[in-house]
């Protein structure tokens, strides 16, 4: 009896031990102090670093470290050493908000990049604002996150103050992909799927109206459920719906499936989503060719930009192992606005920080202006990038190229 | 209606899929009657066992060579894994009163996934996996079937006739219907039970891992996490079909294939009922049929009542 209870517990704590070696985080005891007078002032990370979603996760934990270490190098805000504190969230909003809990109680915190996913975002956005620590998001682009519930109303209302973000929104992402397939792909009937979570739903909606405004046809829509794999049914639905494309609001794990699947059933019409698509992962992971398949993305391609340059150099120099996947630059440039912010709030207080810095900080982002990797960086009444550049990405030969950079006009 | 036979065939793919993994739920089950949980996990094992075979095989290597070969590469992977859990996790715990094996397997369960994440090279994306080249079956005007579907529906009836025989005529077989209908008399006619016992797990893994092929064909994928949802489609279609009752799991795979097919498909032209159809509420339909089938036979479809063994 006793030899059973011994390996009863044996079990379980190997259980644990290797759960909580396999997902714990890395990161947690860089502190160490070599840092002279300097104060230390840590930027929070939180994004998904583990589970199908961590390419996009790393890529953002990075670009932050980065940003990070090349203010220290450059002496950007002079006594002041930057840090970077990732916590993995696994795309869970429930983990978003133990990690904003955790950083909101690290005192040496003064602001946040991440979360990835808007549903995360959400549940984070109170623990910071509570604390008045600001957050900037290089992702989301759900828009009631800054815009208040009733924005497709017209009553747009800054919900929280704390909340910044460098992406654009899916409203401009919505309309700018509607406007791309009916005017220049001519696509007139549209089948229209989203995975039911904030970001994929929300954009799939904006999507479907603007594309009915156009004077397009909405030809079925459905759903799928996350983490499922066999969307076969769906894609016979599209098939005998006579659609002449998908738009897709959803992730790419997903996507890539969804997409492959209605090609297998012989329909051979493209499938277009937005940002969470647009990943390599969606066209490695389907063995049948998504050639012709589309994604808009926020921003200009990282690669094809002047001001990319340096950040593209210095990223491939600082040795990561993974690389800074789709929202590298908006998270270089959110993490670097923090450093902004502080640089501008310790000017202020005669070269010190302040006691109450992360107040102080969230007033400073607002006024925060500077040339970022992405071009222009700035944040309006709303906390939302003021950016609103945007690209359609088309699969070629196994790769995502580049089809049309614009400027969005409403 | 147009789209019914297709929709009919795309049920019985994915229900002959789910009644593979099934099998490795309802034996052992039917055995020890322990719910092992981390089958899936075992399922996702074979799965990568398979591609670490396919990645070791010349290259340009004809499908129809590699696949036995990733089958079999598989299974040592997934039976490996099976035997494994069950000599260190499950057999220390076989007198415990039962929440402690489940619990047990729930662990194992993350415990494998996380290894897998882990220390599978790029496993922390989904890994591609070969796929059937070529044109797909077309049967009728609106019935297509795609290689990959038309492969698991020849297999898993072979595979359920093969274990029927064995289960039904061979020496061990018949040492495990003894072994399920009573361990301890078993054991007093002198049938060696352990051995039963790892040869249910290892059958299952078998099992698991030539659908974890299937699936990869089909996909063209395989995923660290995929064990989890079809792992619990299985088990529920175990349940539903009668769980300890090895064609049970393949009626119940079936039925829940077609269910949620023909849901996905059909519910939302109900009139009135549009916003409760679709793939948003395939699962919620697969699960009030199982609760309907519960509430009338609760034995399952083909399961025999037996009374609860002390």
């Amino acid at each position: 009896m006793r030899n059973r209870s011994l390996l009863i517990l044996t079990a379980v704590v190997t259980t644990g031990a290797l759960t909580l070696t396999a997902c714990g985080s890395r990161d947690d005891d860089n502190k160490k102090s070599d840092s002279g007078k300097k104060t230390t002032v840590i930027i929070g990370v939180d994004a998904p670093l583990t589970g199908s979603l961590s390419a996009l996760g790393q890529g953002i934990k990075n670009s932050v470290d980065l940003a990070a270490k090349t203010a220290n190098k450059t002496n950007a805000v002079p006594g002041v050493e930057f840090k970077i504190e990732a916590l993995d969230d696994q795309a869970i909003p429930a983990s978003g908000q133990a990690n904003a809990t955790k950083l909101v109680g690290n005192k040496d915190v003064i602001g946040v990049v991440g979360p990835l996913n808007s549903g995360v975002a959400q549940s984070m956005q109170g623990e910071f604002d509570k604390a008045n620590l600001t957050q900037v998001s290089p992702a989301n682009t759900n828009p009631s996150l800054s815009q208040g519930d009733n924005w497709g109303k017209g009553e747009k209302k800054r919900t929280f103050k704390t909340y910044f973000r460098t992406a654009t929104t899916d409203v401009i992402q919505g309309k700018f992909a509607a406007q791309y397939l009916y005017n220049d792909a001519k696509k007139k009937k549209v089948y229209v799927v989203d995975d039911k979570q904030t970001y994929g739903a929300g954009l799939a909606a904006i999507f479907a109206e603007e594309f009915k405004r156009l004077g397009g046809a909405v030809a079925g829509t459905d759903h799928v459920t996350v983490k499922e794999t066999d969307f076969s049914s769906t894609a016979d639905k599209v098939k005998s719906s006579g659609a002449d494309s998908v738009y897709f609001g959803g992730q790419y794990p997903e996507a890539g499936l969804l997409a492959d699947q209605i090609k297998k059933t012989g329909a051979k019409i493209p499938t277009m989503g937005g940002d969470g698509i647009y990943d390599p992962a969606f066209i490695s992971a389907s063995g049948e060719s998504n050639e012709g398949d589309l994604a808009t993305s926020v921003g200009f391609p990282v690669e094809k930009l002047e001001t990319a340059k340096k950040f593209i150099t210095d990223y491939a120099a600082g040795g990561y192992k993974d690389p800074y996947a789709a929202y590298g630059g908006y998270s270089y440039d959110a993490g670097w606005a923090i450093i902004e912010a502080v640089k501008a709030v310790v000017a202020a207080n005669d070269g010190k920080l302040p006691e109450d810095a992360r107040a102080k900080v969230t007033e400073a982002m607002s006024k925060v202006t500077f040339d970022g990797v992405t071009g222009k960086v700035s944040f309006d009444e709303f906390g939302d990038t003021t950016n609103k550049q945007l690209t359609v990405y088309s699969v070629k030969g196994g790769k995502w190229t580049d089809v049309k950079s614009e400027t969005f006009k409403d | 209606m147009n789209e019914l036979p297709q929709q009919l065939a795309n049920g019985l793919a994915l229900g002959a899929l789910y009644g593979l993994i099934a099998i490795g739920y309802t034996m052992v089950y039917g055995i020890v009657q322990l719910i092992n949980f981390a089958h899936g996990e075992i399922f996702m094992i074979g799965g990568f066992g398979a591609l670490t075979t396919y990645i070791g095989l010349p290259s340009g290597i004809s499908l129809f060579v590699a696949i036995p070969l990733m089958i079999i590469g598989g299974a040592i992977a997934s039976v490996g894994v099976a035997v494994l859990a069950e000599r260190f996790a499950y057999r220390p715990l076989r007198g415990a009163p039962r929440l402690a094996p489940l619990i047990t397997a729930i662990g194992l369960s993350i415990v494998l996934q996380q290894l897998v994440w882990g220390w599978y090279p790029d496993a922390k994306k989904a890994r591609s996996f070969p796929e059937f080249t070529g044109e797909s079956f077309k049967i009728l005007d609106n019935l297509i079937i795609q290689r990959a579907d038309a492969f698991v529906l020849v297999l898993a009836p072979l595979c359920m006739l093969a274990l029927g025989l064995f289960v039904s005529k061979s020496r061990n077989g018949r040492a495990m219907q003894a072994t399920a209908q009573d361990p301890d008399t078993a054991k007093l006619m002198g049938i060696n039970t352990d051995r039963i016992i790892v040869m249910a797990f290892a059958i299952g893994a078998a099992f698991a891992a030539i659908a974890a092929v299937v699936y990869g064909l089909d996909k063209g994928q395989i995923q660290f996490e995929m064990g989890f949802i079809l792992g619990l489609k299985a088990f529920t279609a175990a349940v539903l079909g009668g769980i300890g009752n090895i064609y049970g799991a393949m009626v119940g795979g079936v039925v829940l294939g077609l269910a949620e097919a023909l849901s996905i498909a059909y519910i939302e032209e109900i009139p009135g009922m549009q916003q409760l159809g679709g793939g948003a509420w395939a699962n919620v339909w697969a699960f009030v049929l199982l609760i309907v089938v519960l509430l009338v036979r609760p034995q399952g479809l083909l399961g025999e009542r037996v009374a609860d063994r002390a």
